[in-house]
C-alpha cells in the first residue's frame, strides 16, 4: 500500500443551472491571454450535444485515453514508438475549428461610424488573424440549451445505443448541463503521452500540471487527453491546462470555479488512494467494472492501517483529518451518489458527478410519473432523463449504480418534502430502499443546504515541507528573482545564480511537549 | 586574408561558436522559448504529408552529411567503399532526401506565407529560417549535376577535398585552400549551410536538441514531489 492524497471534486449536476459563472471566472483569471482565447479550462456543455471541442467524447476520432492491448494498458493512440514516429504531425490533433475560431467584435465602429440611416454594427473580428469574419459558425457553447437541430446533437456519443427517434419528439426531449474541467486523473493519459516529460502529477495533492519551461510543444497531450482538457497555446507554443487553481488550493481556498458557483454545486476535498493499485485497477478487462475499480482504489481515512501507512508516506495529519471530513468521500463512497465521468477512458478521473434528477418533483406532483402500486418511489425508468444516457456518461453504460443513486436522491427529497411541506415525517420512501433517516438528513445538508464549510474541506499546503528554502521565500508574496517555476533542469548554469540556502537553521525547533 | 579565407576559414568558427554558445545560453536562460513552435492547431491541411516528408528528409540530409563528411577517408577505404562508390551513395541519398526537403519544405513555406492563420502566428524568423533551409536544399540539390559530371569522369577528387576541408575545420586546422578551384555551386551551398548553424539558436530549430528519444525508456507516469528531503 502506498497512500497518496488527491485534491478531488464533486459537481452536483442536479443543481447546475448552466449560468456559466464558473467558466467566466476561470476565463478571466487564467485564459484571457493571447494564444488561449479559444481555451476554456472550465466550460459548461448542454447535453445531449457534441460539446467542446466537437465530439470530444468520441475516441474513434481522437484516440484519447487508454485501451487494453493484450491485457496491458496502452495509450489508445499507440505505443511510445508509435507516438514518436508521429511527432512531426500528430494525426489525432484537433484543429482550431474543432474548438472555434476565437473572436471579438469591432466595438469601436459603434462610436466611430459616421452618421447613417442604419444603425452601425460591430462586426466580428478573428482573434488569430485580426481580420473581419463573415460569420461566426461555432463557439464554446454553441449548443446552449439544446440550440440547433436534433440530428446534430444526436451525434452525442452518449446517445449511441439509445432509441434516438423517441427523444426527437418535443415532449420527450431531455436536457442537462455538464460543467467540465480537467479531471486531474489518477492515471492521466496526457502525462503518459508527453514525449518531453513536462506534464506531471504532484505527489502532495495530485494536481496535474504542465512544466511550461520543459514543454517543447510536441502536442501529444492535446490528443491523448480523452476529455480534451489540455490546450495548445498557439502564441507561446506550449501546452496549457487547468491548474486546479493550485495557488488558491495551497492556501486552503477552493478553486475559483468552485468558489464562484452560484448554485453551490461544486465540492472540493481530499481523497486518499492506493498508488500501488493504479495499474491493476485501471486495467480491469470489463469497462463496466471500472467504476467499481475506482471505488476500490480509494482508502478509508478512518482505517488505522491506512493512517499508519499515510504517516510513513508523508501525508500530513491535517490532510488526514481533511480526508475524514471530505465531502467527496461522503458522496462517492458513503452514499454512492457521485460517479466518475467516462470511466471507460481508464484515466481514473477525479472530478465526480452527482447525476441530475430535475425536473422530477413537479413531474411527480402532476402524476406524470406512474409508480408501482404500494411504492412511493416512481420507477426511475419513467424519469425524463433516460438512465441509459446517464449510464453512458458516468458508468460506461452500467445502469444499476445510477438507478440506486437516483432512488436515494428521490427518497431523500420525498422525506424532506414530507417534513417541510406536509409537516409529518414520512419515512416510507427511505424504508423502501433501506436508507436511514440520518443519512437522508446528512444528504440534505450536503446537497440542498450545501454550506461553504461542508462543500470545501481543503487543508493548506505545507510550505515548510515543500519549499527548499522557506525562510528565503518569507515576505516575497510570490514574487521571485528568476525562474522559480523550474529549478534544477540544468544544474550547470552559465550565469550566476542567486544563492538558495539562507543562513537560518533548516531544522525546525522541537515541539514544546518533546522538550 | 581575402574573402575566400574569411568565408571558409573564419566564418565556420563564428557560425559554430554561435551555434554552441547561443544554444547553451538560450537553453540556460530562456527555457520558455525552447519549443518546436508547432502551428498544426491552426491548420492541419496537408501537414501529415508535408511535415513528415520535410522532417524525414532533413534527418536524412543531416546524418548523411555527418557520416559522409566526417568519417576519415581511410575508414571508407578500409570498409571497401571506393571513392567513386562513396560518391554514388552520396548522390543517390542526397538526391532523395534533398528532394524530400525541397518538396516538404516548399509546401510548409507556402503554407506559412499564404495560410492567413499560420501567417498571423508566424514570427519573422519562422518564415526566414524555413525559406533559408529550402534554399540551402535547392542549392545542395543542384550540386548533383556537377557531382554526376565528376562521377562520369571517374573523378571523386572534389568530394574528397570537400570532406577534407570539413575535417580540417573540425580538427581546428582550417585549410580553406582545399576549396580553391572547387565549383562555385559547392561554395554557395557551404555558405548557406554554415549560416544555418549561425541562425540556429535564434530560431525554432533549437527543438532539434530536444528530440525526445528518452520517452521510449521512461515510465508512463511522472510524479513530482515538492518535498525536499
Amino acid at each position: 500500500m502506498k497512500v497518496r492524497a488527491q485534491f478531488a471534486f464533486v459537481f452536483n449536476l442536479d443543481k447546475c443551472i448552466g449560468c456559466h459563472t464558473c467558466s467566466v471566472t476561470c476565463k478571466n483569471v487564467w485564459t484571457n491571454r493571447k494564444g488561449v482565447e479559444y481555451a476554456w479550462f472550465n466550460n459548461v456543455e448542454s447535453k445531449p450535444g457534441i460539446g467542446y471541442p466537437k465530439q470530444w467524447e468520441n475516441q474513434e476520432i481522437w484516440r484519447g485515453g487508454w485501451e487494453l492491448k493484450n491485457g496491458k494498458l496502452q495509450l489508445k493512440s499507440g505505443s511510445k514508438l508509435d507516438r514518436l514516429l508521429n511527432i512531426f504531425a500528430n494525426p489525432d490533433m484537433p484543429e482550431i475549428d474543432d474548438y472555434y475560431e476565437p473572436f471579438t467584435f469591432d466595438y469601436a465602429h459603434l462610436q466611430n461610424a459616421p452618421l447613417s440611416e442604419a444603425a452601425p454594427t460591430a462586426r466580428p473580428v478573428s482573434q488569430i488573424t485580426g481580420e473581419k469574419m463573415e460569420k461566426i459558425t461555432w463557439g464554446p457553447n454553441w449548443e446552449d440549451d439544446l440550440a440547433g437541430e436534433f440530428e446534430k446533437r444526436a451525434k452525442d456519443r452518449n446517445m449511441h445505443n439509445l432509441e434516438k427517434e423517441i427523444y426527437k419528439q418535443f415532449e420527450n426531449t431531455f436536457h442537462m448541463y455538464l460543467p467540465r474541467i480537467c479531471n486531474h486523473c489518477i492515471n492521466p493519459a496526457c502525462v503518459a503521452s508527453c514525449p518531453s516529460g513536462s506534464l506531471y502529477k504532484r505527489e502532495e495533492d495530485g494536481i496535474v500540471l504542465v512544466d511550461q519551461d520543459k514543454c517543447r510543444g510536441w502536442r501529444m497531450c492535446i490528443s491523448s487527453c480523452p476529455y480534451k482538457k489540455v490546450f495548445y497555446n498557439w502564441e507561446s507554443g506550449k501546452a496549457e491546462k487547468c491548474i486546479g487553481c493550485y495557488p488558491r488550493v495551497e492556501s486552503g481556498m477552493p478553486t475559483v470555479c468552485s468558489e464562484s458557483c452560484v448554485g453551490r454545486i461544486r465540492y472540493n476535498g481530499i481523497m486518499l488512494y492506493d498508488a500501488d493499485k493504479i495499474e491493476a485497477l485501471a486495467s480491469v478487462p470489463n469497462e463496466q467494472d471500472l467504476y467499481q475499480a475506482q471505488l476500490d482504489i480509494f482508502l478509508d481515512p478512518n482505517d488505522p492501517k491506512v493512517i499508519e501507512q499515510a504517516r510513513i508516506d508523508g501525508v500530513p495529519d491535517d490532510w488526514m483529518e481533511a480526508a475524514r471530513k471530505s465531502p467527496i468521500y461522503k458522496m462517492a463512497v458513503d452514499w454512492k451518489i457521485a460517479f466518475p465521468m467516462h470511466p471507460e477512458f481508464r484515466t481514473l478521473p477525479m472530478v465526480w458527478y452527482v447525476p441530475p434528477l430535475s425536473p422530477v418533483q413537479s413531474h411527480i406532483d402532476q402524476g406524470a410519473l406512474s409508480s408501482d402500486p404500494g411504492s412511493v418511489i416512481p420507477p426511475v425508468e419513467n424519469l425524463r432523463m433516460p438512465v441509459k444516457y446517464l449510464a453512458n456518461l458516468l458508468t460506461a453504460g452500467k445502469e444499476a449504480p445510477i438507478v440506486s443513486a437516483l432512488k436515494r436522491m428521490i427518497a431523500m427529497r420525498a422525506y424532506q418534502r414530507s417534513v417541510h411541506v406536509e409537516g409529518t415525517p414520512d419515512t416510507r420512501a427511505l424504508e423502501e430502499i433501506g436508507m436511514s433517516v440520518d443519512m437522508a438528513l446528512e444528504m440534505y445538508r450536503y446537497l440542498a443546504i450545501a454550506n461553504y464549510e461542508d462543500r470545501f474541506v481543503i487543508p493548506t499546503g505545507h510550505q515548510e515541507i515543500t519549499l527548499e528554502d522557506f525562510y528565503g521565500h518569507q515576505g516575497q508574496n510570490g514574487f521571485t528573482f528568476g525562474n522559480d517555476s523550474s529549478p534544477g533542469i540544468s544544474p550547470n548554469s552559465l550565469f550566476p545564480e542567486r544563492r538558495k540556502e539562507t543562513v537560518e537553521p533548516r531544522d525546525p525547533a522541537p515541539a514544546a511537549d518533546e522538550r | 586574408m581575402d574573402l575566400h579565407h574569411l568565408v571558409f576559414g573564419v566564418y565556420p568558427y563564428i557560425a559554430l561558436a554561435t551555434f554552441v554558445l547561443g544554444s547553451w545560453i538560450r537553453f540556460d536562460h530562456e527555457q520558455y522559448t525552447w519549443k518546436s513552435d508547432s502551428s498544426q492547431l491552426l491548420s492541419k491541411q496537408n501537414m501529415r504529408f508535408a511535415s513528415n516528408v520535410f522532417h524525414i528528409g532533413m534527418l536524412g540530409i543531416f546524418f548523411g552529411h555527418l557520416v559522409g563528411l566526417l568519417t576519415p577517408h581511410a575508414v571508407f577505404l578500409a570498409l571497401g567503399i571506393s571513392d567513386i562508390a562513396h560518391q554514388g551513395i552520396a548522390i543517390a541519398a542526397g538526391g532523395v532526401f534533398g528532394l524530400m526537403v525541397i518538396v516538404g519544405g516548399t509546401m510548409l513555406w507556402l503554407r506559412r506565407l499564404f495560410n492567413p492563420r499560420v501567417r498571423a502566428a508566424s514570427r519573422w524568423m519562422d518564415i526566414n529560417i524555413l525559406g533559408w533551409l529550402v534554399m540551402t536544399a535547392l542549392v545542395g540539390f543542384s550540386t548533383i549535376f556537377w557531382s554526376v559530371g565528376h562521377a562520369q569522369h571517374g573523378d571523386a577528387s572534389v568530394m574528397i577535398r570537400l570532406a577534407e576541408w570539413v575535417q580540417s575545420i573540425v580538427i581546428l586546422q582550417p585549410n580553406p585552400e582545399l576549396l580553391r578551384g572547387v565549383d562555385t555551386v559547392f561554395k554557395i551551398h557551404i555558405f548557406f549551410g554554415l549560416s544555418v548553424f549561425l541562425f540556429f539558436p535564434f530560431t525554432r530549430l533549437v527543438h532539434i536538441w530536444s528530440a525526445p528519444v528518452g520517452y521510449l525508456f521512461r515510465a508512463y507516469q511522472i510524479v513530482r514531489a515538492k518535498r525536499t528531503a
